[in-house]
């Protein structure tokens, strides 16, 4: 019998397998941050280890960085703090540190692909639920806790269950205005966000080939919302023709070599997966979130689904979310103000997000009722944009253009949404309080928030393309 | 890390489904570098109002259910990969968290830090729930190495599942480094044979 990609990387992986405990899987690339990891070295300290491979280890500050003036001192103190303590620990440990001021400083779910280190076939983690991110390559990557950010310091493994397998196709072509995002958040609503806890997740068919790496990154980015550990793309040209060249991606000799492994990563024909899900792409509209979880989504023409329709159980969290919400059962989304607009994150920061962005806004002015935060995923995205005058679009416009960072997806730092107001969000996660205490998060794809940040409220982005 | 055999307590009962780890310890307390005081900020959001006033609508505000064990709903635990979560549970009291589904991460955090998570059955859940809401006093029979959870008054029980290394691991207090450091060798073999 065929062995599914994700069986394929995990076997080859697979340091020690004994009965009656999880496999002990070798980690290729451990890429840490300032939050996850205080506690982790501190660990180290305690039982006297070195980091057992810290060239395989890289370092960024990002989750609580601040998005303007990133040339003066972090004026929170307690930021400040966590971050000097990534730089002492990574000087201590003899890790890369890509801190604030460095070129290639930036979100390290943005930074791992632009530089090369992500590469198909490696197994990688990081303290990020988002690292399912990397998958987009072909790789086994998962987000993983502190306790196991210290093992994979000490020993660049990690005891693991072998996960579930799971294939989810989507097939045909995506409607114009529609986008990566708006097939995430299509599945994710379909499925619900418990829906992949469990397995490892494949992205197939016709409708997830035709798209750019970016697009690729942003459906692995959201596996983790469905409860997945990750998601994966067997790579193909595209995937190549994205890593040739990149700072760390292998050259000469070491690129052809690679190259004949990476051709060798796809499913088998007769590969068995634990559970298959196709879609027709030709089913998918423009989606966004009505609630308080990413399963919580529905096309943006559509009604928001009554409380009455939900399993009995289930219906006061369902009432509790859309009270949340300030939303009713069985209203419209259109037509609703919003209050701001956050287009960043490591699902959507890239420079294809910006590009798509400006060009839509190009010539068109930000509504009054709104504010708009658009924070760049890296150094080199947020080079790239002036490059290309996307930050000159973007100031006529009216919109800031920030400075590299998770940001407003978490609310770490001081980009926060007040309590009450509506953001239109390019990110992930639209918990309780997300984005700041009492915040509303509705998530959309870059598109969709670039609309909202015209017009001042939620339209169908296919009306204005 | 702690070991853990048994344990008989009342519970929190958390009847809300999908509670993510952004609600049991909100990104801004992130920030310090230790393991230790997280529990005073678990559920901040929903315990606490603007002005740090606790909520006395809120369950755990409320002096009526008390103990070491927290039962919550479907999906506990899913979102973001923050430790701080786990961390922030062991460190308010709670040393079981039951729940019909339990996310990832989360539940491998949880199993890292010496607190065990249950998951029972859909129709089990709601039987705790119903029983606790009749009567707060009614306590619940943890047993590890038997691997079963009771409600003491009814004697309903159910055997639940769990790794048998991770079993041991905490009826034993070990972790998983002192494990994998063991294998060190062969670590180092995988290294040069690739």
């Amino acid at each position: 019998m065929g062995k599914t990609l994700v069986e394929k990387i995990w076997d080859a992986h697979v340091v020690k397998r004994q009965e009656g405990f999880p496999d002990m899987l070798y980690i290729d690339t451990h890429l840490i941050h300032e939050v996850t990891s205080p506690q982790a070295f501190d660990g180290l300290r305690k039982r006297g280890l070195p980091v057992f491979r810290p060239q395989q280890t890289v370092a960024t500050a990002d989750h609580n960085v601040p998005t303007l003036n990133q040339h003066l001192p972090i004026q929170e103190e307690l930021s400040r703090y966590q971050v000097d303590m990534l730089t002492k620990n990574c000087k201590e440990f003899g890790i890369e540190l890509y801190g604030l001021g460095h070129p290639y400083q930036g979100i390290v779910h943005v930074i791992g692909p632009e530089l090369g280190i992500t590469l198909p076939g490696k197994t990688m983690v990081c303290g990020d639920s988002h690292t399912s991110t990397h998958g987009a390559f072909g790789a086994i990557a998962f987000g993983i806790g502190t306790s196991q950010v210290e093992q994979v310091f000490a020993t660049q493994c990690l005891l693991q269950q072998k996960p579930k397998t799971m294939k989810i196709e989507v097939n045909g072509e995506l409607g114009n205005g529609v986008g990566a995002k708006d097939i995430i958040l299509y599945i994710i609503s379909k499925i619900s966000a418990a829906g992949g806890t469990g397995y490892f997740v494949e992205y197939a068919g016709s409708a997830i080939r035709s798209l750019s790496m970016e697009g690729r990154m942003t459906i692995c980015n959201m596996s983790i919302e469905m409860g997945a550990r990750g998601g994966l793309i067997a790579p193909d040209q595209t995937t190549f023709d994205y890593i040739e060249g990149r700072e760390f991606a292998p050259k000469g000799e070491q690129w052809d070599q690679a190259l004949a492994y990476w051709k060798t990563l796809y499913s088998d024909e007769d590969a068995v997966f634990d559970e298959v899900l196709t879609f027709d792409a030709a089913d998918i509209q423009p989606m966004i979130t009505y609630g308080t979880n990413p399963g919580m989504g529905i096309g943006i023409t559509e009604e928001i689904p009554t409380t009455e329709s939900q399993p009995e159980n289930e219906r006061p969290s369902y009432q509790k979310a859309l009270d949340y919400m300030g939303f009713h059962d069985g209203e419209g989304v259109l037509g609703k103000p919003v209050d701001y607009v956050f287009i960043g994150s490591c699902t959507n920061s890239r420079i294809e997000d910006l590009r798509q962005v400006a060009a839509f806004v190009k010539g068109k002015q930000k509504a009054d009722n709104v504010e708009v935060w658009i924070v760049p995923g890296s150094k080199q995205v947020e080079a790239q944009a002036k490059q290309e005058g996307i930050d000159k679009v973007f100031e006529e416009a009216g919109f800031m253009l920030r400075e590299p960072g998770c940001s407003a997806c978490l609310g770490m730092n001081e980009d926060k949404i007040p309590a009450g107001k509506y953001c239109v969000s390019t990110s992930n996660r639209n918990f309780e309080g997300r984005q700041g205490p009492n915040a509303r998060t509705m998530l959309v794809s870059p598109l969709t928030a670039a609309a909202a940040a015209v017009t001042g409220k939620i339209v169908d982005v296919r009306e204005l393309v | 890390m702690k070991k853990f055999e048994k344990l008989n307590s009342t519970v929190v009962p958390l009847p809300i489904e999908n509670i993510d780890t952004d609600q049991i310890i909100p990104a801004r307390f992130l920030k310090a570098t230790t393991r230790e005081g997280f529990g005073n900020n678990l559920f901040r959001d929903w315990r606490f109002d603007s002005n740090d006033q606790p909520k006395a609508d809120f369950v755990m505000n409320d002096p009526t259910y008390q103990g070491k064990i927290l039962v919550a709903g479907k999906n506990f635990g899913c979102g973001s990969s923050r430790e701080h979560a786990a961390w922030a549970i062991q460190d308010y009291g709670f040393d079981v968290v039951v729940s019909s589904f339990f996310a990832d991460i989360f539940k491998g955090n949880a199993l890292n830090n010496g607190v065990l998570p249950i998951t029972v059955p859909e129709d089990f859940l709601e039987k705790i729930f119903e029983k606790v809401f009749e009567n707060p006093e009614t306590a619940i029979e943890v047993d590890l190495e038997n691997q079963t959870i009771k409600i003491a008054e009814t004697g309903e029980s159910y055997a639940f599942e769990i790794n048998p290394y991770k079993k041991s691991c905490l009826i034993n207090g070990y972790d998983d480094i002192d494990f994998i450091l063991s294998h060190k060798a062969e670590i180092e073999a995988f290294e040069q044979n690739r």
